[in-house]
């Protein structure tokens, strides 16, 4: 079964533009609705606060894996929340991708999450997955929170 | 001690995707896909693992209602349950819509 999510889109602004979008952390609350506290490097943790009204107490960790200027950003976060709704990186993860290409009106963007059954097979972190299963939950709705509104 | 529960959600999605993140259980999901019932033996043909290690396999599956066992005989046959997989399709649809969502406010930031 399939166990990604990828999208397209294109967007009427150069690859440059939609590069800082992405990249600048600052920009990328913006849209995401995160107040991310560093900038994005690869390797580096970069966490912040959640900015949906509501759910300001949540926290949202991505460890940047790839920085490849203006045509691929990657990075890994926790779609399982822990008791206190953070995505807190160490958890299962899922590798988020952002593959940009310039087209004639500007840039095609795809975006790949892959990885939700990836979940290590260990016997200890599959039980803790599971005394966490309603964390998933909230940071479902913490997700939610900050794409919708 | 109880915990609250959360209300917009099952806690299944999680559980359902740890019990399929090891690929001899995706195999076995993919075997038992046929629709048909499945005895240990035949389950095990091909795969490089004991019948107990298969069978081990199978009771992770089975506890989180992924397959369900019946007794033939003497033997244990396992099948699957498609219907117990539809919380993955429906929390993967939700994921799905919020980056919707998300790069049309992208959208809106850079044109």
């Amino acid at each position: 079964m399939a166990d990604k999510i990828e999208k397209t889109i294109d967007l009427k602004a150069p690859v440059q533009r939609v590069w800082r979008a992405l990249t600048d952390h600052r920009e990328f609350g913006e849209w995401f609705r995160v107040a991310l506290e560093k900038p994005f490097a690869v390797g580096e943790v970069t966490a912040g606060n959640i900015t949906y009204e509501g759910y300001e107490h949540m926290r949202l960790e991505a460890r940047v894996t790839t920085m490849d200027t203006n045509s691929l950003f990657a990075f890994n976060w926790c779609p399982v929340a822990d008791d206190d709704g953070n995505g807190a990186l160490g958890g299962p993860e899922t590798l988020v991708e952002f593959i940009l290409e310039p087209i004639a009106s500007g840039t095609r963007l795809t975006i790949i999450e892959s990885g939700f059954s990836c979940v290590p097979d260990d016997e200890e972190r599959a039980n803790a997955l599971r005394q966490n299963s309603e964390g998933w939950a909230i940071q479902t709705q913490n997700i939610a929170a900050h794409v919708e509104g | 001690m109880l915990k609250a529960r959360s209300p917009y959600t099952t806690s299944e999605p999680a559980e359902l995707f740890a019990a399929l993140g090891d690929s001899t259980r995706l195999q076995l999901l993919n075997r038992l896909g046929s629709g048909q019932h499945n005895s240990i033996s035949s389950l095990s043909t091909g795969m490089h693992l004991s019948r107990q290690g298969i069978t081990k396999h199978l009771r992770v599956l089975e506890q989180v209602g992924i397959v369900e066992s019946t007794r033939v005989g003497r033997e244990m046959q396992f099948s699957l349950r498609p219907e117990s997989l539809n919380p993955l399709q429906e929390y993967l649809s939700r994921v799905s819509t919020q980056w919707d969502e998300a790069l049309e406010r992208l959208q809106s930031f850079v044109e």
